[in-house]
């Protein structure tokens, strides 16, 4: 087996007198697909953005790519050191979070270029072949408040992937979405997932973690209650809050 | 002796070179005020107090005092420490500090009031504090708070007056020229006072084009 690109050791958050994480380890191996799943509250959204430090960490490790993502640092080198690190780190939001005075395209061309990643030609004609990717190409000078929310998010996704992260993460990307619209995006992921880019999602879309995943992992309270193949923690759940957790998902 | 406003055109040159220096006072200022308040407010919001505190003392001294006295103490005052600056960059200096700190003020909420879903996007890219706020941050700041700003600039163009007391000739001084020469004060300081009211129509409608162009992505 590769070394893990994600590397998780003994992580631990707290907000206050929060515990939010309370010793989390985890590895996420290359092109793999990790689905993060459990109640709301279970600490899955928290864990995955401590991975590229929108939230830093109370104690505990995180490697990425072999590199200590947590390292003490003085607050300027601590900076270099996550702009760096993000780039190579695509995240997607709940709610888009795209740049409302941009076009999409200049969304998707703004990082790569203010980072000095290519320069504007190579940009914008990676920018129209991101938006022609996911389905996008007729609406490049469109704003995001000409676009639908399903849109929108394949914009945003268009958008991490034209940093050319080495790992894609997903923050219950289709929660804010009318139902009609959450099949555009789930399409575009699973068109991802089929490239073997390293994907870890957090979900609340059961049936599309089960059917694009490699790897799930349910937590609650803080901790992994259970993680295998999505066979073995849907069909054959061996700890009991997983079972509790997933009869009442389903039976609803 | 009744009103004559025939007596202008005698002093027609005299009005029009107040009002071209008006309207340069009134250019520069807003431009430097406009560019001093999006500076003052990213330092004001720095997580550094060593750059907080110099900016925000500067903003409570031109907040706090009045415009007159800033600009006897820039024109007047700056000369004892020997620093001799002509009337007409004093002024361009007072009333740009001076609007810089209100529209600091301004521009310090708006950029407050944007989405935190918009810092995290763009941190989460890889781009910088200072790269988010000069891309992404300030320009929807501006964007929301372009008819407030407006207002400041509609004053500004107003206070604007205050300058003639330090010699400049702009549009007051060549009014109050053209009094005493003419022993006419009502004619001239009402023609100045038109003169005043169409320059802020200008302006208003440079504003509501600015609004337009801000807001067009919504």
């Amino acid at each position: 087996m590769s070394e893990p690109i994600v590397k998780i050791r003994g992580l631990k958050k707290n907000f206050g007198d929060l515990q939010v994480l309370k010793g989390i380890d985890m590895d996420i191996e290359p092109g793999h697909i990790v689905a993060l799943i459990g109640a709301s509250g279970s600490g899955k959204s928290t864990l995955l953005r401590t991975i590229n430090q929108l939230e830093d960490v109370t104690d505990g490790q995180i490697w990425f790519d072999g590199d200590l993502v947590n390292k003490d640092l003085p607050h300027r080198a601590r900076e270099k050191h996550l702009n760096q690190l993000r780039q190579n780190i695509g995240m997607v939001f709940q709610h888009f979070n795209l740049f409302p005075h941009l076009t999409a395209l200049e969304n998707v061309t703004l990082a790569p270029i203010m980072l000095g990643r290519m320069n504007k030609h190579e940009a914008v004609d990676q920018g129209h072949a991101l938006l022609e990717k996911v389905g996008l190409g007729d609406r490049a000078g469109y704003f995001p408040s000409q676009l639908s929310g399903g849109q929108k998010q394949r914009v945003a996704i268009a958008r991490s992937l034209a940093m050319k992260p080495k790992v894609m993460l997903f923050d219950e990307v289709t929660s804010a979405l009318d139902p009609e619209l959450v099949g555009e995006v789930n399409r575009v992921m699973k068109q991802l997932a089929q490239e073997h880019m390293t994907m870890i999602i957090v979900t609340h879309d059961l049936r599309f973690a089960e059917d694009v995943s490699d790897h799930v992992v349910f937590m609650a309270d803080g901790y992994v209650v259970e993680a295998g193949t999505p066979g073995q923690v849907f069909r054959n759940p061996k700890e009991e809050r997983t079972k509790a957790f997933l009869h009442q998902v389903f039976d609803e | 002796m009744g009103l004559d406003f025939s007596i202008i055109p005698e002093y027609a040159d005299l009005l029009l070179e107040g009002t071209l220096w008006t309207i340069a006072l009134t250019v520069l200022a807003v431009f430097f005020s406009l560019a001093g308040g999006v500076i003052f407010a990213v330092a004001q919001l720095s997580r550094h107090a060593f750059v907080r505190w110099p900016f925000a003392g500067v903003a409570w001294l031109f907040m706090g005092t009045p415009l007159l006295l800033q600009l006897f103490l820039i024109y007047f005052g700056l000369v004892q420490i020997g620093l001799d600056l002509n009337a007409f960059t004093a002024g361009v200096i007072a009333l740009s500090l001076h609007f810089a700190v209100y529209n600091s003020d301004i521009i310090k909420s708006a950029i407050l009031a944007v989405d935190k879903g918009q810092h995290e996007a763009s941190r989460s890219l890889g781009l910088g504090r200072l790269q988010a706020m000069r891309k992404i941050i300030v320009p929807q700041a501006i964007a929301n708070v372009t008819p407030a700003l407006g207002n400041m600039m509609i004053a500004l163009l107003k206070e604007s007056s205050l300058v003639s007391v330090i010699g400049v000739m702009e549009l007051t001084l060549s009014a109050q020229r053209a009094i005493s020469d003419s022993f006419r004060p009502f004619e001239f300081y009402i023609a100045a006072a038109v003169i005043y009211y169409v320059l802020n129509l200008g302006l208003e409608m440079a504003v509501r084009n600015a609004e337009r162009r801000s807001a067009r992505y919504r």
